[in-house]
This record gives structure tokens, C-alpha cells and sequence, in this order.
């Protein structure tokens, strides 16, 4: 989880990724953020997440996002 | 030619009362919805600040009621200026200063901020129906009378506001629909907030056609899956969005699985399109029209458009194209006329310019400025500092005339380095900042190429004095809040690197 939030906080520094349960429906991530971040995810995990995890319910927090980058990793 | 351009509204209203005007992911309206609507709410405007042509500020929600604030506005005989409450409080108060408006608008769920006195402010409970006038205040308007003002970022940081005339719009959609042909039932998939001039488009072609406008909320711009079951439950087939929007379906592989299904028309402005962007698009949805589109929002969209052949060089450039009609697109450097194929400054002349900045008489004088080429009557040009040069009767947009750099004793465009490396294989977007001191080009890049094999590749193509000093590889550009790449920010981590 650690390395997880270095990740997210260097693509958007002045998000509080650990305390922030809706980014995505607060508005608080836009879509050049998810850009940047799914890249750098790709990057660092070795995953590629596709169009069909591509959803809110996988980006509203970091505790979703790492459990997303899991089930990826398992499916690997 | 109509004079205001609630005639649209008018005559969709009479052909299609019944067909839907407008409609975001909660909310449909039918024309005679919408014309009840403004009829009684542009009433309501009128009765309590008069039509004498008053800035209305309009706080955005990017969904229906924006667009009826508008129209309402309009009908009561003033002008909007639409206003994104996200911005910083300092910005907002920037602008309220500029306009001193006469009433905010401001829907249920706006943050109004402080710097906005609360007697101005009418919520979204007090658009209550008022009874219509006996006559329609914006009938006795004229076609030179403001209908917006749309703020951009003034390069001084200090916001300007351009104001529109209703003749400026209106000229803009016919020229449109001279040219494209758009048909009476077309869907329109609004991506650009309401406080960008690109979705004055989508608001008034779609009116004038008798078609549909869809707004597309943000949110489904982060996740194209949601975004694609929206364009095809909806049936757009028209959309004009700025190229950022394009790159982040690309960077996505948004179409990898399902794609849009209705997509007829493609067009997109803003800044230039990558070569690989619109590759990844046309493989995808190989049967659209694409059309690249070009201006400043001091000349009311577009001037110039470029409707993408089929058997175009993709590894090229796209052009910005031609004018559109009755308007005048040509080059100058300093007062004169440049030579064939030279390159110079774009200026714009025709019906399409805006009236000024709102409440800034010397920013006005300095932008809108008398053609130099006319010595015997008045005709008022604007100077876009954009240099363009033609090539086989075709204008190319080759950057910002401030990034025009002067290097061992040649004048370089920064931006056609970049250009030049966008074509090179693995590079996705690329920019340039020249360093004064030293002196000495630096490119960064994003992209799966090797630094090594990107200078090779300008090697074979630039002339030597344009070469860059160094080639960066970066995982990552800074961006600017509109999505553009923040060349300030890459010229900082230069020198911060550098220390």
C-alpha cells in the first residue's frame, strides 16, 4: 500500500490519497489524472488495465485501486 | 440572416416542438420545453434588471440549465458570461471585477464564491415561472449587440474577457452548415465546458440544425467504457471536442473493446493534433469525417478547417486549412504581406471578431488593430500571434509567435522541432523550451523511444542550426489546468536539474 500511495501522490501531489474515499465521484480525480495514473501503474505493476476495469468503482480509492492492481496480478 | 440568435430557437421550436433540444445524463427537454422555459425565465431576467444589454454571470453545472440560463439571458435583452466556480476564489473575483455583473445565476449544487456580493445572487429556486412579456425583449436586439463573454488566460495572467456579438455566432453556424452540411436531426456530444468557446458550437449549431444536444459530463471522459455506452444509448454522430479529449481516448486504448457506433462527424481544435492520435481514431472508426479546426476565441471558433483526405501522408502534419467563407484568414510579418510560402503572423478579418475585451479598452487597441494593408477605410483585423505559412494552397499552423526563438542568428519556431518529432516512431507528444543562457534547444519527449533514436530521426529531417542541444525522455509532462503542456513548468525542471 505504501509504494501504491508514493505512486498516486507523484501523479497528483496535491491529493490526499490516503484519507479521500471518493475521488472519482467528489471530482476529484479528472481524466488526465487517470491517464497519468493508469500509465504509471502499467509501469510500475507490469498490468494493463484495460477498458473494462477502466470504471469509478475501481478508482475511488486507493484501497480500490490496490485491490484492482491484485486481482490483476492474479489473473497474470 | 437572423439577428439574434434566439431565431434558431424560434424556428426549431416551430418545425420540431416536440423533438428533444437537450438533454445531459438526468434531464431531456423537448423544443417547446426549452422556448416555454426561456420564454418565462428571460421574462422573469427582464422584469427585475431590464434588457438594456447587462452582463449576467452564470454559474456552470455543465448540464441543462446552463444552456436555458443562456438562452434566458438572451431572450431578456442582456448577455452571459459563463463562470466555472471551481476556479480559484482570486481568478473569480478577477473576472467578477471585469464584468461587474448585473445578477449571478447560480443552480442548486454552486459554490458562489465570497467575492460575490449575496444581493446578486439568484438560486436556482427563485428561476421560478414568471409570466411571459407581452413582447420578447431580444426582438427589438440587433445583430451587433453582445450575446457572451467568454474569459481566456491572458499570457499576463490576468484573465481577459471576449465579448461576442450575436452576429459573430451566427455567422459561425451558417458558415458551418455551408460547408459540412450537418443534418436537421443531428446529435451533438458536448464534451467542452460552457465557459470554453469551443462548446459554442455544439450549443448553436445543434440549435440552428433542429438537433440534439447531449451534454457529456466529465467524469465519463476518465472512463471511456461509460463514456462509449452513453454515445451509442444516445445515438451521437456529431462531435467537436478539443484535442486533449481525443489523446485521452488514445492513451486509453478506449476502443479496444466496444466503440461508438454513430460517430459520422469527428471535429477537433485546440492545439495541434498528434499524428498518432488521429491514426489510433481513424483505425477505430475508419467511416467518419475528420476535420481539423483552428482559431482563437477572439474570432468566434474557428477560421480555418481542413477536412482530412483519405489519402493523406500520416506521418505529415495536419493543415489548419482554409478560411472559412466571409471570412478573411492571411498572413502578415510586421505591417506587410508575407512573401509566398513564407511564414507569418495569422490575421483574421470578417464578421467572425469578436467586439474586444470587455471593460479593456488597451488590450482591445492591441489585438483588434486596423489592417495595415487597407489605407483608405477602416477595417478592423485581429493579430492571433500565431504564425501560420501555406504550402500547396493549404495554411499550417507553425506554433506561437513567442515561441519563435532566435538561435545562432535563425529565427526557429520551437514548435516545428516538436513537430517534426511527433513523427518520429515512439515519440506520443513532444515539446520544446529554449534556454537563453546557455544558448541551447532542449526537447523533451513522452514515448517508448530511445533518446538516441529520436535525434537521429530530426537529424535526418531539421536543419542543423534547429537541432537540439539535448533530447530528454519524461515519463510525464506538467500540464496546465486546460490540458496543455505546461512549458513554463518544463523550462523550471530544466534549470532546477541544471542547479
Amino acid at each position: 500500500m505504501e509504494k501504491l500511495l508514493e505512486i498516486l501522490e507523484d501523479c497528483c501531489p496535491d491529493v490526499d490519497f490516503a484519507a479521500e474515499k471518493n475521488l472519482i465521484d467528489n471530482g476529484i480525480l479528472e481524466s488526465l489524472d487517470i491517464v497519468m495514473i493508469v500509465n504509471e501503474l502499467a509501469q510500475q505493476y507490469d498490468v494493463r488495465i484495460g477498458v473494462e476495469n477502466l470504471v469509478p468503482e475501481n478508482f475511488n480509492s486507493a484501497e480500490a485501486i490496490l485491490a484492482l492492481l491484485e486481482r490483476l496480478q492474479g489473473e497474470e | 440572416m437572423p439577428h439574434h440568435v434566439l431565431t434558431y430557437l424560434e424556428e426549431s421550436f416551430r418545425k420540431y416542438p416536440n423533438r428533444i433540444a437537450l438533454a445531459d445524463a438526468k434531464t431531456s427537454l423537448t423544443y417547446a420545453q426549452v422556448h416555454a422555459y426561456v420564454t418565462s425565465f428571460g421574462s422573469g431576467i427582464h422584469r427585475r434588471i431590464g434588457g438594456e444589454g447587462r452582463p449576467v454571470a452564470v454559474c456552470l453545472r455543465h448540464n441543462v440549465y446552463d444552456v436555458l440560463a443562456f438562452f434566458s439571458v438572451a431572450y431578456s435583452g442582456n448577455f452571459y458570461v459563463p463562470v466555472d466556480t471551481a476556479l480559484p476564489a482570486d481568478r473569480i473575483g478577477q473576472m467578477m471585477e471585469t464584468i461587474a455583473p448585473a445578477a449571478v445565476l447560480a443552480g442548486e449544487g454552486t459554490r458562489v464564491p465570497d467575492t460575490v456580493p449575496a444581493e446578486l445572487v439568484w438560486r436556482q429556486e427563485d428561476w421560478a415561472c414568471d409570466a411571459p412579456l407581452p413582447e420578447a425583449p431580444w426582438k427589438r436586439a440587433k445583430d451587433t449587440d453582445v450575446l457572451y463573454v467568454i474569459f481566456t488566460s491572458g499570457s499576463t495572467g490576468v484573465p481577459k474577457g471576449v465579448a461576442v456579438a450575436h452576429r459573430s455566432v451566427i455567422d459561425m453556424a451558417e458558415q458551418f452548415c455551408a460547408v459540412f452540411g450537418f443534418p436537421e436531426n443531428a446529435v451533438f456530444g458536448n464534451q467542452a465546458p460552457f465557459d470554453f468557446d469551443v462548446s459554442v458550437k455544439d450549443i448553436y449549431l445543434s440549435l440552428k440544425v433542429g438537433g440534439r444536444l447531449e451534454i457529456l459530463e466529465k467524469k465519463l471522459f476518465s472512463f471511456p467504457k461509460l463514456l462509449i455506452e452513453r454515445l451509442n444509448e444516445r445515438q451521437v454522430d456529431t462531435v467537436i471536442w478539443a484535442v486533449p479529449a481525443l489523446k485521452i481516448m488514445s492513451a486509453l486504448d478506449a476502443f479496444a473493446a466496444e466503440k461508438p457506433l454513430y460517430l459520422r462527424d469527428i471535429m477537433f481544435s485546440g492545439e495541434v493534433m498528434p499524428p498518432k492520435t488521429l491514426a489510433y481514431w481513424q483505425e477505430k472508426i475508419p467511416d467518419a469525417r475528420y476535420v481539423n479546426l483552428y482559431g482563437p476565441t477572439e474570432i468566434t471558433c474557428n477560421c480555418t478547417y481542413y477536412i482530412v483526405e483519405a489519402d493523406r501522408n500520416p506521418e505529415e502534419n495536419l493543415p489548419i486549412g482554409t478560411a472559412f467563407p466571409n471570412c478573411s484568414v492571411f498572413l502578415l510579418e510586421g505591417d506587410e504581406p508575407v512573401a509566398e510560402g513564407e511564414s507569418g503572423e495569422i490575421c483574421v478579418a470578417g464578421s467572425c471578431l469578436a467586439l474586444g475585451y470587455y471593460n479593456a479598452q488597451e488590450q482591445t487597441d492591441a489585438a483588434f488593430v486596423q489592417n495595415p494593408l487597407r489605407k483608405c477605410l477602416r477595417e478592423t483585423i485581429y493579430r492571433t500571434g500565431d504564425i501560420g505559412r501555406v504550402c500547396d494552397g493549404k495554411l499550417l499552423y507553425m506554433g506561437r509567435r513567442d515561441a519563435q526563438i532566435k538561435h545562432m542568428g535563425h529565427r526557429i519556431e520551437l514548435s516545428e522541432i516538436e513537430l517534426c518529432a511527433n513523427t518520429a516512431e515512439g515519440v506520443s507528444v513532444s515539446a520544446c523550451v529554449y534556454d537563453a543562457d546557455v544558448p541551447r534547444i532542449v526537447l523533451f519527449y513522452q514515448g517508448s523511444a530511445e533518446e538516441k533514436a529520436v535525434f537521429a530521426h530530426l537529424r535526418g529531417k531539421l536543419p542543423k542550426y534547429m537541432l537540439p542541444a539535448a533530447v530528454e525522455k519524461r515519463e510525464n509532462f506538467p500540464q496546465t489546468r486546460t490540458g496543455k503542456i505546461d512549458r513554463k513548468a518544463l523550462f523550471a525542471s530544466l534549470v532546477h536539474k541544471e542547479n
